[in-house]
């Protein structure tokens, strides 16, 4: 464009090809847009830091194999509690002489399991519940947000206690717990988001083409939701982590052996004076996700947040 | 008498396709008088507006040779005495008042803390100048619009009210960034009036941004022509229809006329050389 | 065959305080082919009209009549064939995360269109766009290619009648001056039925041959436009919107 004095006039093909303002197939403008994304979340250094650690952590998660120098489950109670750097054990040991640094590594998959499928879980029912008693609104609204709000009343740790007492300890049912426990405030965006987007003029731009309730949910709504969603989840990741480790820690939630890093604290607590690396190295672990989940959701807002991306 | 003075203005935003210049090289002078900046959406009316109070919002950049205000030149002051500037020498109405009001403060409470930032008076005495002020708008019972919020108030009554809030402290200058707009015609020709008034009763310069040639052509003294940054055009206000730049009479000749039937409007071609060419000179 | 015929409408919102009577006691005639504009100030009921129309607004009485079919609280899949509306705010009418294609798709599919692609392209070159604005998204494009794509979904299900809510008060001059020749010559071409809302005179002026004046929600005087070009409204507010639409005129005409 005339109007701009571009100091920079080296741009390779490829990149001009990527900013265009003139997309020329319905790929290609999909491209175009994830690359615009892409260079707004680049140009913040935290979030980009953030998202170094969890590429870092899927890595490490899907060749724990061939990462992890020991076994994670095999005992040897000759060398039980090795302290930091200790010969064959950079982590040390724990109390029944499994090597830490592998138990962590292999862990990192429980701790992606877990995220991964609570992730799955409680945004699209929120979304659901929350779109259809916006979009719905009356008695139907009424009765959606009151179960919502039900939900919210509790604490939720308490709550997944319950629901895990009653389905029975182990990861399976702790995912459920907790994701029954998410999905109340992820329906409370949803529907705000929804009241506002539903008398917007272009959902009566697509009822004017008989579109019917469902369509203009799926089709016109939810990606406007989703993305505060995602935000959201990004931001709630470390809470899910935590209340993770926080069933693990009290038995609830991943079984010994597993090498799960909330019960991996829970099995280090005896010795916290003594051998303080054997409950704190995991604990190192969870706030290192934490945080990382918590920086990406940052920079996600920026860039996924539907007030600016007009501009 | 000459009280503002810009020479040279640019103001620059960095993108990420290189280095916009929403303002390129303006240079006018304001004196006692009616000033219209008219031009479309993009042409850097607004901004030009925007830079004399220093409000771009970063990354946006302002540089100019000089913007003075009675000899005292804006781009040397800090922030702070900006501030007092902004408050006291000139002042900005913006073109919605919606969103210019707090909505959660009544009228009178408003105007009291503009008062109160301004001048150290009893609250007797700031009471007496909001109704002073209310009076000056036109606003037939102030008693009862000072106890109101903002939506409990009409767009006419509310823009009046924004345009006493900015009065209060006797500016030099006031900058009116399409203060009609978003009222009807009715209500428009009663605040056209109140300003009117004002830049005559008080001897204030006045900046009158539009988009709406005729609007201009009738109200103000001198207009200026902007087209993408710059001022294609200056001319006296009367004079506008007889303008020579294409592209101010294109603008004109495109739009409808009640008196005047035509079976198509006349479409505006714009030619490249216009962006390119060198800002014409404001400065009477 | 008629148009658009509107009889003893009553329009009104509930809000929790009151019941708020937006259109009062409307009659209205709308003959096929003719081009009728509404005029008023905010608040007048002048685009409420057009919601109930199109079934936007359900809280209506009396009687609205289109195209021979008589209208009840749900409009038919038949009835948006027939009729489509114009938004006045280009910004607000486009889902900002769908491009022009998956606008355009979308529509020709809801209406049953199989052959999406040729008629894509036929839209966009209709409304004046090249094949290249297909894959934008809205905030590619400026405002006036905005209405455009907007008016493009209004004609693809090749509607008789056309509902414009104030399609060009959003705009530039020079842009509205090209969006009013299109809206022109497409109502030429595909022998279109126009509805218009506006507040400005000499955009209806432009556009219609009869001019409906509406205050309070009470259409208060129909007339041609050739009366109102002549300066003949008999109406005091008809009166008082054409002086104040010719321009402004300063109360103290010593200093002019």
């Amino acid at each position: 464009m005339s109007i701009f004095s571009t100091p920079h006039e080296n741009h390779s093909s490829w990149r001009r090809w990527l900013l265009t303002d003139t997309p020329t197939s319905r790929n290609h403008a999909r491209v175009a847009s994830f690359y615009q994304g892409w260079l707004s979340f680049k140009s913040n250094p935290m979030a980009m830091f953030g998202l170094l650690i969890l590429v870092f952590l899927a890595f490490v998660a899907i060749f724990a194999p061939i990462l992890a120098p020991h076994d994670p489950f095999t005992q040897d109670l000759s060398n039980r509690l090795a302290p930091l750097a200790s010969e064959g054990h950079f982590l040390g040991t724990d109390s029944l002489g499994r090597d830490i640094l592998s138990r962590l590594i292999y862990g990192a998959r429980i701790t992606l399991y877990i995220v991964l499928l609570v992730a799955l879980i409680a945004p699209v029912a929120g979304l659901f519940v929350g779109t259809v008693a916006g979009y719905t609104g009356g008695w139907v609204d009424a009765i959606l947000m009151r179960i919502t709000d039900i939900f919210l009343a509790f604490p939720r740790l308490v709550l997944a206690l319950a629901f895990v007492a009653a389905l029975g300890a182990g990861i399976e049912n702790a995912v459920i717990a907790i994701s029954l426990t998410a999905w109340p405030p992820y329906a409370r965006i949803a529907r705000a988001e929804t009241l506002t987007i539903r008398n917007s003029d272009y959902i009566s731009a697509v009822k004017l083409q008989g579109a019917g309730p469902l369509r203009i949910i799926m089709r016109h709504i939810w990606p406007l939701c989703i993305s505060s969603l995602i935000v959201r989840v990004t931001l709630d990741m470390a809470g899910i982590i935590l209340a993770a480790a926080g069933l693990g820690f009290l038995g609830l939630g991943a079984q010994p052996p597993s090498p799960e890093w909330g019960a991996m604290i829970s099995e280090g607590r005896k010795f916290i004076l003594d051998h303080w690396w054997v409950a704190t190295i995991p604990g190192l672990a969870i706030f290192m996700v934490s945080l990382a989940f918590n920086l990406l959701g940052d920079g996600l807002r920026d860039v996924l947040d539907p007030k600016d991306s007009g501009s | 008498m000459t009280r503002l003075e810009v020479e040279n203005l640019w103001v620059k935003f960095p993108t990420r396709n290189g280095i916009f210049d929403a303002v390129r090289g303006v240079s006018f002078s304001l004196g006692e008088e009616r000033l219209g900046i008219v031009g479309e959406s993009g042409s850097g009316k607004s901004m030009t507006g925007r830079a004399i109070l220093r409000l771009i919002r970063k990354p946006g950049e302002v540089t100019a040779n000089h913007i003075s205000l009675d000899g005292e030149d804006l781009l040397q002051l800090s922030e702070r005495e900006m501030r007092r500037i902004r408050g006291q020498r000139i002042s900005m109405i913006m073109q919605d008042p919606k969103f210019s009001l707090n909505p959660v403060m009544t009228v009178g409470e408003q105007m009291l803390e503009s008062y109160a930032q301004q001048a150290k008076g009893t609250r007797q005495q700031a009471k007496d100048k909001v109704l002073e002020m209310l009076e000056a708008v036109a606003i037939r019972d102030p008693l009862r619009v000072i106890n109101a919020y903002p939506h409990e108030l009409s767009g006419g009554m509310g823009q009046r009210i924004m345009i006493a809030m900015m009065l209060i402290p006797d500016p030099d200058i006031l900058i009116a960034d399409e203060p009609t707009s978003a009222l009807d015609v009715s209500v428009q020709t009663q605040v056209l009036n109140i300003l009117d008034k004002l830049v005559r009763d008080r001897g204030m310069g006045l900046i009158f941004i539009s988009h709406d040639l005729n609007l201009v052509s009738a109200f103000c003294d001198r207009v200026l022509i902007m087209y993408s940054g710059r001022i294609v055009e200056a001319c006296a206000a009367d004079k506008l229809h007889e303008a020579t730049h294409p592209y101010t009479q294109g603008l004109l000749k495109s739009l409808p006329r009640l008196d005047a039937p035509q079976e198509r409007l006349q479409v505006l071609d714009r030619d490249p050389a216009w962006a390119k060419a060198d800002s014409v000179s404001g400065i009477r | 065959m008629s148009g658009i015929i509107i009889d003893k409408l009553n329009v009104w919102f509930d809000t929790p305080e009151a019941r708020v009577n937006a259109v009062k006691n409307v009659n209205l005639r709308v003959e096929k082919g003719q081009s009728v504009g509404l005029v008023g100030e905010s608040g007048s009921g002048k685009s409420t009209i057009l919601r109930a129309l199109t079934g936007l607004i359900p809280t209506w009485s009396g009687s609205m009549e289109v195209a021979d079919e008589k209208l009840g609280r749900k409009r038919s899949h038949r009835f948006y064939k027939k009729v489509q509306m114009v938004f006045q705010d280009p910004y607000a009418s486009l889902h900002p995360r769908h491009s022009v294609d998956q606008v355009l798709s979308e529509t020709l599919r809801l209406h049953g269109f199989s052959d999406i692609d040729q008629r894509i392209s036929k839209l966009l070159s209709d409304v004046g766009l090249g094949p290249a604005f297909r894959f934008r998204y809205p905030h590619q494009l400026s405002g006036g290619q905005r209405q455009r794509v907007a008016i493009a979904r209004a004609l693809a299900p090749e509607p008789e009648i056309l509902l414009l809510d104030e399609p060009t008060s959003a705009l530039d001059v020079s842009v509205q001056a090209e969006i009013l020749n299109l809206l022109v010559d497409l109502r030429l071409e595909h022998g279109l039925t126009y509805l218009m809302v506006s507040h400005d005179l000499a955009v209806i002026g432009h556009m219609c041959e009869y001019i409906a004046v509406m205050q309070l929600g009470e259409i208060v005087e129909i007339m041609p436009v050739k009366e109102m070009r002549e300066l003949r409204p008999t109406h005091p507010y008809s009166r008082h919107l054409l002086e104040s639409s010719l321009g402004y005129k300063s109360e103290d005409n010593s200093v002019q």
